[in-house]
């Protein structure tokens, strides 16, 4: 069970995400800090703790559109959260599965702050509202990396087997 | 059936006689591009190799290239380290395709790429970054990871589980009506089909103005596809393709246009006629908020830039300076220029455009990102309203959350310069 802590519109970009002018700093250690940044009372949550680790991020369409910046994944999943969107963009999408942050793509979620959202394998349940969504499954090329848990284990495990 | 260009290139690229749409395929990479951001990707390649018992090895330096170009000269210390740590990477792995902090032979990654030839048709090609689409201007397939998916085509030569994308076919006619061009087109397409309408699939561009376009031009559209959500934009080699690398880019080896099979299939196909087009301006926070130019004129500008990857060209700058020459920025307005390449700069300085600039009391800037990004130089105060010929308006994109940006082409950029409104270049 899992709380959501904001709700977000369309075309949430990467630079609403993690904002270019924080580009030089790369390492997933120090990322975190800059979630959000210009959004200054939900990053000043963030960096308070004020939310347990899988809390949700409910985004419209697109979510994740724009630059290829693997920090915008990276702050997120240094909060352990998740998102749940009614679609993602490819890039962020693709970042999301190899460094293990959880994202969901559910085109009819609604939801709103505070509601309590129970991810399933194929659903997302809206306890508060009594509400069940389809999720649409992600593409299968990206399984057998979500299996290995995430890229790097993935490509470790490539490298072996070429010996 | 047949194949489209994207299938072919990801056939040939994974030793299988076809593919079709959904096919899960581990295709060689051609070419792995990064900029600043390799900081991350050594990162996250050390790691690949950590408790292996392996030790780290590129797969094949000649096929990595390093650019730096989003913050250049370094705006911080922090930026400053981070290229230092790259330079030490790049010579300790023999990596050729590198181009530092210079006057010669610096510039903008995608313009880097296509300038020196590195780009060849059928070439599947990676880049840490989104706008890695542009290089489907060669005819190759080229598309944007992550740094952690190039730290794995570092170490493995492939790009790993890729998913063989659908394609919608794009087919321009007509002849642009004056002081309309390529980046008119690619804002209207953007804004027909939204910012996620061509979301994990390919824009495969066809058609009789797309064959009379240059490369540049074409650079401009394949640049932007992204902004619709586009894996990649491609144009299929033909001649023009084969002058350019020739002409342009110095190639001498066998150049193999990959073009699609007449019955290859397409999820959709959409059809523009340019000759009536207007020229086309996208609106803040969305590049799919385009509107034709009549309805956003009179728009009073702070900040001007012309440049970027997306239209910091020699026939970008041709066409400002055209306009520029003889002539002043307005009054309260300021203007930037950023040339995409250092090679374009010397060329804009030997055919005088340079001084039309600054005469025209533009300020000129070394090669590189600079304002289009927002991380380094030319941010805009709060409030401000900026009209650019680069690729991106997302709230907070020119370094300021509070500051809006407008997308022209680069003869509107100029036009406006002059009065310090959004101005039609077709009126002046
Ligand atoms: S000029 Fe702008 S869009 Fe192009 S590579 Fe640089 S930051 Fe990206």
């Amino acid at each position: 069970m899992a709380n959501v802590i904001i709700t977000l519109g369309n075309d949430i970009s990467t630079d609403d995400i993690y904002p270019g002018r924080f580009m030089a700093t790369v390492l997933p250690t120090e990322t975190p800090q800059f979630a959000f940044f210009d959004r200054t009372d939900f990053n000043a949550a963030l960096k308070a703790k004020a939310f347990p680790p899988g809390s949700v991020i409910v985004g419209g369409e697109n979510f994740g559109c724009g630059s290829s910046r693997e920090q915008a994944c990276s702050t997120l999943k240094g909060y352990e959260l998740a998102v749940v969107a009614r679609s993602i963009s490819r890039i962020f999408l693709q970042n999301s599965i190899n460094l293990g942050l959880q994202v969901v793509i559910c085109p009819g979620i609604e939801a709103s702050v505070g509601d309590e959202l129970e991810i399933t394998a194929d659903q997302v349940l809206n306890r508060t509202t009594g509400r069940t969504f389809e999720q649409v499954k992600l593409p299968a090329a990206r399984k057998g990396i979500m299996d290995a848990g995430g890229l790097i284990a993935y490509t470790r495990a490539r490298l072996l087997a070429r010996g | 059936m047949g194949m489209t260009v994207v299938e072919k290139i990801l056939a040939r690229a994974a030793d299988r006689p076809s593919v079709t749409v959904g096919d899960v395929v581990e295709p060689r990479v051609d070419l792995a591009m990064s900029h600043e951001n390799a900081a991350l990707v050594i990162n996250q390649y050390q790691e690949v190799f950590q408790g292996t018992g392996i030790a780290p090895k590129v797969w094949d330096p000649s096929r990595i290239a390093i650019i730096f170009d989003h913050r250049v000269p370094a705006e911080s210390p922090k930026t400053a380290t981070n290229h230092k740590k790259i330079r030490g990477f790049v010579a300790a792995n023999g990596i050729t395709k590198f181009h530092d902090v210079r006057g010669d032979v610096g510039g903008i990654c995608h313009q880097i790429l296509p300038e020196y030839g590195y780009v060849r048709p059928g070439f599947v090609v990676v880049g840490t970054d989104s706008h890695t689409t542009s290089h489907g201007a060669l005819g190759a397939f080229s598309f944007g990871v992550g740094a952690t998916e190039m730290a794995s085509a570092w170490a493995l030569g492939i790009a790993v589980n890729i998913e063989v994308p659908a394609t919608i076919k794009v087919v321009v006619k007509g002849a642009f009506p004056p002081m309309v061009g390529p980046k008119d087109l690619i804002l209207h397409l953007i804004g027909l089909l939204t910012a996620q309408g061509a979301n994990f699939k390919v824009l495969e561009f066809h058609g009789e103005t797309i064959r009379q376009m240059s490369t540049s031009g074409r650079i401009a559209i394949c640049n932007m596809s992204v902004e619709a959500g586009a894996t990649s934009g491609i144009v299929p080699g033909d001649s023009e393709t084969v002058r350019y690398l020739r002409e342009e880019a110095g190639v001498t080896d066998a150049i193999d246009c990959v073009t699609p099979d007449a019955d290859a299939s397409y999820v959709r196909t959409v059809e523009i006629d340019v000759s009536a087009l207007a020229p086309q301006i996208a609106c803040p926070h969305m590049v799919d908020n385009v509107k034709p130019i009549e309805q956003v004129l009179g728009i009073p500008v702070q900040q001007i830039v012309i440049g970027s990857c997306t239209n910091g060209r020699l026939d970008d700058l041709a066409a400002a300076a055209a306009i520029l020459r003889g002539k002043k920025v307005a009054e309260g307005t300021r203007m930037l220029v950023f040339p995409a390449s250092s090679k374009i700069f010397a060329q804009a300085l030997d055919k005088g455009y340079i001084h039309d600039f600054m005469r025209a009391g533009a300020v000129v800037m070394n090669s590189g990102c600079g304002p289009c990004l927002g991380v380094h130089e030319g941010a805009l105060g709060d409030n401000e309203v900026a009209l650019s010929t680069t690729n991106r308006n997302f709230k907070g994109r020119m370094g300021n959350p509070t500051g809006e940006v407008y997308l022209c082409s680069p003869v509107v950029a100029a036009a406006s310069a002059i009065t310090g409104v959004i101005t039609d270049p077709r009126k002046g």
